[in-house]
């Protein structure tokens, strides 16, 4: 006997109506990705639900992949025995024993979508109910109203299935239903988890990366995949794509007055990122930013800022604390990456005397001495593109062994 | 050749050996190292790590990795008992050399040690651990599985009964148990030592989990490394075949424990059947891989230079201390009598050890054992 398969059920897609095959076969799609490192395991879609058969993998990391795809209201580990009583009998009392083995009380539900079984469904109650109790004599007992555990038997054609339990998972929409963001991560601990928070509402994320060697390392550009890999675990493939920023920085640096070097930079990784997206039919950009957190992130900043696009600019974390968000960062597993401490492109010349209260005006006089257009063309024209699957390793050294 | 000394070491899987190439071929850069071919092996120091972390259900912050299984023993005990003025630490009469003479020189400047001394196979109680305890005691120190016997000893229930004692470190030899005998939970152990080389790893690598390593004082002083507990250049390939290691290993191991368990009852019914031969090694509750035996009025040594003239490899105690020619110090230690620890063989098994071998082992053994007792 065993565990053969886990029943996954999906919540807020299925009041999507017409979409609803879309966001299903997208799930199926993203269940297939998190599934990849296991062989042998395989996932497909049944009335209302999606079966994963473990074809005898272990259950337990495949239970850890799961709980993390976005769009996955809940799943039950289940497994299927033959349509004999005794083996029924046999099958409930090792599911209980495997799985709930701390459990106080418990009911039978029993159904018999099979016809053909000789055993009335409210009889199979009784006879597997009374089994049960039997056999751990004394250490559990029937509560019909508020059972700890629910163990339902359904008797189909192919076989009985056996099932209980219920273990929540990330719910949210699978990743991808609603379209693509552009997102700016920059490697610290809040971007990650706005991309965290926006792929929960099913919106596919590409990254893009600002780098400047040799001012930020190597280790600043594997930190930013690194991330990247942990939030694959959520159920899609993510693509990353570092902008060589150098050239722009020194010219800033070289031009610009230093009260507004930090304005006129984040205009211009904000216009490389609207003629990406818009290049790539990418609808939205998003970024880490929470208000007043830092001198680029207040309102007049993000004012200044936003002038230079007309995409909207989402921002997950813009009225959540820090704390929250540390305490997020650790539970989504990206902050142990995000507190490594290399130089990235927004500390890198970054002046002491930055003005917390940009305006427009400002930053537009200050731009006549830039190179807008010449050095974003170039910036774009120099993207280099990653692209990063839960199921593979982030750098060639991870498949090494 | 058959090879049975693999509580000495163990052959290399070819995919350690191959990998153990890659590595000092193209990630050979020091992970310290600032340029990208440092960071190459920093990556490769990380995955090992998060690898091994994995196995053991830890976190990577929680692995010091050393130069094997005796500098790991080294610094457990030294980094927890010599921060103390004078404190008091309990050990067994069975322990591996590393820990004995480490505890032994701790003795001699000034510290307190209980020696427990088991059962006939030097198996200890919680009882006795627990009587042993002293206002002072700071760390107890007990091998998994004991080298040169396979005795296993209650590490989960010492753990539990230490853990009502929060001021005492309990340290783990895990070195004979690794992939052998399940450990089980970690949550109340200290620190444990584990070593690649027994483990079809490469020599020269070995490490201590330390629940919390800042309670931990180095014994090496040098750079940052290892949260600066244990300074020194990581041995980056060595690490990652201890990691492809353990996943080899691990992979098949409930199987190979119980096929190594089978192979050693069928060796020990065929043993018994020699005239005179004594069973040292527990016959049940022991490490599927570690047969001990005395053959009275046949010196141990000649027995094993026999057997290798037929290109058959056993050993006559733990390979660290057979060049002092003495009589192990782990059977008197259970209590035995110099004859008997005077003419003990250790046959030891790995995962690539065979059935076929084991008969042919057997066979060469009885053909030699009677002709040699004619001798002597």
């Amino acid at each position: 006997m065993n565990i053969d398969h886990i029943v996954v059920r999906y919540g807020e897609l299925a009041l999507k109506g017409k979409n609803r095959s879309h966001f299903e076969k997208l799930l199926l799609a993203n269940i297939r990705k998190v599934l990849k490192p296991f062989p042998g395991v395989t996932a497909k879609r049944i009335q209302g639900r999606i079966i994963v058969h473990l074809h005898g993998a272990d259950e337990t990391p495949i239970q850890e992949a799961l709980k993390n795809v976005f769009g996955i209201y809940s799943f039950s580990l289940a497994m299927q025995v033959e349509n004999d009583v005794d083996t029924i009998k046999e099958g409930a009392l090792f599911f209980i024993e495997k799985l709930h083995p701390n459990v106080k009380t418990f009911k039978v539900s029993a159904r018999r979508a099979n016809k053909g079984f000789p055993v009335q469904s409210q009889q199979l109650n009784h006879l597997i109910g009374g089994h049960i109790l039997r056999a751990l004599d004394g250490a559990i007992k029937v509560d019909v109203h508020q059972p700890e555990l629910e163990l339902s038997i359904d008797v189909r054609d192919a076989g009985t299935y056996i099932t209980g339990g219920a273990i929540e998972a990330a719910k949210g929409l699978p990743v991808g239903a609603s379209g693509k963001v552009l997102h700016m991560l920059s490697g610290g601990i809040d971007s990650p988890v706005a991309a965290h928070m926006l792929m929960g509402r099913g919106a596919q994320i590409e990254m893009l990366h600002f780098h400047s060697p040799p001012y930020t390392n190597e280790r600043a550009k594997q930190k930013v995949l690194d991330l990247t890999k942990e939030l694959t675990k959520y159920g899609t493939s993510i693509k990353v794509h570092l902008v060589p920023f150098t050239d722009i920085q020194t010219h800033i640096h070289k031009e610009v007055p230093s009260n507004y070097e930090m304005t006129i930079m984040r205009r211009m990784m904000l216009r490389i990122a609207d003629a990406f997206a818009q290049k790539n039919g990418i609808l939205a950009i998003s970024n880490g930013e929470s208000l007043g957190q830092v001198a680029s992130q207040t309102l007049q900043s993000m004012n200044t800022i936003n002038e230079v696009t007309t995409l909207p600019v989402i921002r997950p974390l813009i009225a959540i604390d820090k704390e929250t968000t540390i305490a997020y960062a650790k539970r989504i597993g990206t902050y142990e990456t995000s507190i490594l401490p290399y130089e990235d492109c927004c500390t890198i010349f970054l002046p002491t005397d930055s003005k917390t209260k940009p305006k427009r005006e400002g930053a537009a006089k200050f731009e006549q001495y830039v190179e807008i257009e010449k050095k974003c063309e170039d910036a774009l024209n120099r993207i280099e593109t990653v692209h990063i699957n839960a199921y593979e390793g982030s750098s060639s050294v991870e498949n090494l062994f | 050749m058959i090879y049975l000394d693999n509580s000495a070491t163990t052959k290399p899987y070819p995919e350690v050996l191959t990998l153990y190439t890659t590595i000092s071929s193209q990630y050979f850069g020091n992970p310290s190292s600032l340029h990208s071919v440092g960071m190459e092996a920093e990556q490769v120091l990380n995955h090992a790590r998060k690898k091994i972390a994995h196995f053991l259900s830890c976190q990577k912050e929680q692995l010091l990795f050393t130069s094997g299984g005796t500098e790991a023993n080294v610094l457990a005990i030294k980094g927890i008992v010599t921060k103390e003025k004078s404190a008091h630490m309990i050990t067994t009469t069975v322990e591996h050399a590393s820990v004995y003479e480490t505890v032994r020189q701790l003795e001699d400047a000034g510290h307190e040690v209980t020696y427990l001394q088991g059962d006939a196979f030097g198996r200890v109680t919680v009882e006795q651990v627990k009587d042993a305890i002293k206002k002072n005691t700071v760390l107890v120190s007990i091998g998994h599985v004991q080298g040169e016997l396979g005795t296993i000893q209650p590490i989960q229930e010492l753990a539990e009964m230490l853990s009502a004692y929060p001021r005492i470190q309990f340290h783990v030899d895990a070195v004979q148990s690794l992939l052998k005998v399940p450990i089980g939970s970690l949550s109340n152990i200290d620190l444990m030592t584990l070593s690649s080389h027994k483990i079809h790893g490469t020599n020269g690598t070995g490490l201590l989990y330390a629940k919390n390593p800042s309670l931990v004082k180095p014994i090496l002083y040098g750079g940052g490394q290892e949260q600066s507990l244990r300074p020194g250049s990581e041995h980056v390939a060595g690490i990652a075949c201890f990691a492809k290691a353990l996943e080899m290993g691990a992979s098949v191991a409930n199987k190979e424990q119980e096929r190594l368990l089978s192979l050693r009852k069928l060796v020990i019914h065929e043993l018994e059947q020699i005239k005179g031969v004594f069973i040292n090694s527990p016959v049940s509750n022991s490490a599927p891989h570690i047969l001990n035996v005395s053959i009275p009025a046949i010196k141990a040594e000649v027995l094993v230079q026999s057997l290798s003239q037929e290109k058959i490899y056993v050993s006559t105690q733990s390979a660290c201390s057979t060049k002092t020619g003495a009589p192990s110090r782990i059977l008197l230690g259970a209590g035995h009598d110099r004859q008997r620890a005077e003419t003990a063989i250790r046959i030891s098994l790995s995962f690539l050890t065979t059935e076929e071998e084991m008969t042919t082992c057997i066979k060469a053994l009885k053909r030699l054992v009677p002709k040699l007792q004619e001798v002597t």
